[in-house]
């Protein structure tokens, strides 16, 4: 029995896939709903998946566990003192606090000149945890920090502008009319931290990085306002929070808006939930086009259906039941929208794989994205091609072989 | 009088015409034995169409008792009726209707595709059955290659396939000259001198003649004979 409907099933798929075959041009233009339905889906959500997984990637090379501190301050105390740092820095969950200013000054050497040289005061903790940084020569160390000395960093825009043709390292430059010495050259590429370029990206000549005692003087001021908080363990950053806030609130006397902490890992939890909801209002928009594919399924089924009614009256006189009328068509319709699925999904992956050779998104294949594709396109199949299926078996075998 | 194998009792065939009734067959009674060759033998409009369906059990008369192989056909389902279609009853149209995707093997194998006959038994008695009507070189044919007469013999051997009791033919020679209709009616014949019941609705008394029995059917009702046709 179970040998019989197999073989009723596998008659059944053979008839329609010659069905299929035999009206090549009208399957393809019929599957075409769905074949852009599917490829929308699968193209989409691969990158943006692709998208959101490059973004993670660059936001995880900026530090997880890694925490800025923006303080706001009030009209008497508008940034933390040296004293105060330590005071953080004490906090059991913190590893250690690095702060940093950033300011623009004029630099000069020589004959070439430059207004606008953007420079960082860092300490040596920043460039421990930003080994990258440092292309050339030394960073700075510890003791240039607490003996405020005049030594610098320069990165690529700095050597064009002031060096150009020579080696900037072991040279000197004048910052505000400061003399410095260079010890060191910036890597460009690891230089692109997102919070720089958004700030500054662009706007000035070049950058140069200078112990953050030594920044402090050449802005005239005695505070600290930006500072970056590295955690003992990035599991813990919430813990380190509330220590770091019940000494910030004891320091600004429980004033609203004197400080803000941003975390990197909640903005990445914010991002993936914000391209998350973006994803499911696009998938969402795709599947009209998986809708309107299915229409167009449903609407081929019905002609074939009037069309063949003839053959459908001669199935039953050599004696198909119902039952089996109402399964080839339904199968047809099945195979049909199966079909488009899976060019859909080799349409979807193929113009996904070329949008991320051509941008900087990273092509990674989505498995669930396929299986939804490929599900969904069955789904309709089945959803669309049951009415015209049920038509055909209860079409009256007279009715059929009359319009012989 | 009635037998077991074949007896019609006043069937009656309406249709609704938009609101108006409409009245095909009007009572017909019809007694077949085993082994006939029966003409019925009509013009157009006649209801000799409705009754080869009825006859087919591809439609049920409005009143009336039909009982074929000791089966009433009026108690049965649409399963049941798809069964005995597919057993009992051999059809064979003007038009051929071979479905032209298949070839010839392929289109007499449909109806025990329905009976459930395996593949492989399938295969063998399609080829004895092409055999049988003289096609054994044309088994792969497609309809297209095919003569309209060896058309005509690809479906009459589709409608032996199941080795039915019955052969149901409805203007069978139609669509054929009448020389390869000779040859169809020889054929014929032949199947009914093997013992093969054989039920052929025709608007052609000379192609009626063939028969071992003609009835008359004229307006809805039923004679013995050819009396009323002329």
């Amino acid at each position: 029995m179970i040998k019989r409907k197999w073989d009723m099933f596998m008659e059944s798929v053979s008839m329609s896939v010659s069905n299929i075959v035999g009206s090549k041009m009208r399957s393809f233009l019929t599957t075409l709903g769905i074949i852009i339905g599917v490829a929308a889906i699968i193209a989409l959500m691969t990158v943006v998946q692709g998208a959101t997984d490059t973004m993670n990637a660059q936001f995880d090379a900026m530090g997880l566990g890694t925490l800025r501190i923006q303080i706001n301050g009030t009209a008497i105390k508008r940034g933390l003192t040296d004293a105060e740092l330590a005071e953080l820095e004490a906090c059991e969950h913190v590893a250690a606090v690095s702060p940093s200013l950033n300011t623009t000054v004029s630099a000069s050497r020589g004959e070439a000149w430059s207004d606008a040289i953007s420079v960082n005061g860092n300490d040596a903790v920043y460039f421990e945890h930003n080994a990258d940084l440092l292309a050339r020569g030394r960073a700075i160390h510890a003791i240039d920090v607490e003996q405020e000395l005049r030594v610098c960093l320069v990165d690529g825009g700095t050597s064009k502008t002031l060096f150009y043709g020579e080696d900037p390292v072991g040279q000197t430059l004048y910052l505000d009319g400061r003399e410095y010495t260079v010890v060191g050259t910036i890597d460009e590429d690891e230089d692109a931290s997102l919070f720089s370029q958004i700030l500054f990206g662009g706007s000035t000549d070049g950058t140069v990085y200078v112990p953050y005692t030594s920044a402090k003087k050449l802005m005239g001021t005695s505070t600290v306002s930006t500072l970056e908080v590295y955690v003992t363990d990035p599991d813990l950053t919430d813990t380190a929070i509330e220590e770091m806030e019940t000494v910030l609130d004891g320091l600004f006397n429980y004033k609203d808006n004197t400080y803000t902490i941003i975390n990197m890992e909640s903005m990445t939890d914010a991002m993936n939930l914000m391209t998350s909801m973006m994803m499911s209002l696009l998938v969402g928009i795709a599947s009209i086009a998986l809708v309107v594919g299915g229409i167009g399924i449903m609407n081929m089924m019905l002609v074939t259906v009037t069309e063949r009614t003839t053959e459908i009256g001669l199935r039953k006189a050599l004696g198909a039941e119902p039952g089996q009328i109402q399964m080839q068509f339904l199968i047809e319709a099945i195979i049909l929208s199966l079909l488009g699925g899976v060019i859909g999904v080799i349409v979807g992956l193929t113009v996904s794989y070329l949008i991320c050779l051509n941008t900087d998104i990273t092509f990674s294949f989505n498995t669930f994205a396929v299986v939804l594709g490929v599900s969904f396109s069955a789904a309709v199949g089945i959803i669309f091609g049951w009415a015209p299926a049920r038509k055909a078996s209860n079409l009256n075998p007279i009715d059929a072989l009359r319009s012989m | 009088m009635s037998n077991d194998f074949f007896s019609m009792r006043g069937i009656v065939k309406q249709y609704d015409m938009g609101g108006e009734i409409s009245t095909i067959l009007k009572g017909i009674d019809l007694d077949i034995e085993e082994g006939q060759f029966l003409s019925v033998l009509g013009p157009s409009g006649s209801g000799k169409s409705t009754l080869m369906n009825i006859i087919g059990c591809l439609d049920t008369p409005t009143s009336g008792t039909y009982m074929l192989h000791g089966r009433m056909i009026r108690d049965l389902d649409q399963k049941q009726l798809a069964r005995i279609r597919s057993r009992e009853i051999g059809f064979i149209f003007q038009q051929f209707q071979l479905l032209p995707r298949l070839d010839a093997l392929k289109n007499v194998e449909l109806p025990l595709v329905y009976a459930g006959v395996p593949p492989r038994e399938r295969t063998r008695r399609a080829e004895e059955m092409l055999v049988r009507v003289g096609l054994q070189d044309r088994m792969h044919h497609h309809q297209n290659q095919l003569s309209g007469g060896q058309q005509q013999r690809v479906a009459i051997a589709r409608a032996l396939a199941t080795n039915p009791t019955l052969l149901l033919a409805d203007e069978p020679t139609g669509a054929l000259d009448q020389r390869t209709g000779e040859q169809v009616m020889e054929l014929f014949q032949e199947l009914n001198a093997e013992g093969r019941t054989i039920i052929m609705i025709t608007h052609d008394l000379k192609i009626a003649r063939h028969g071992t029995r003609i009835v008359n059917i004229l307006d809805g009702e039923l004679s013995e004979g050819v009396s009323a046709y002329d």
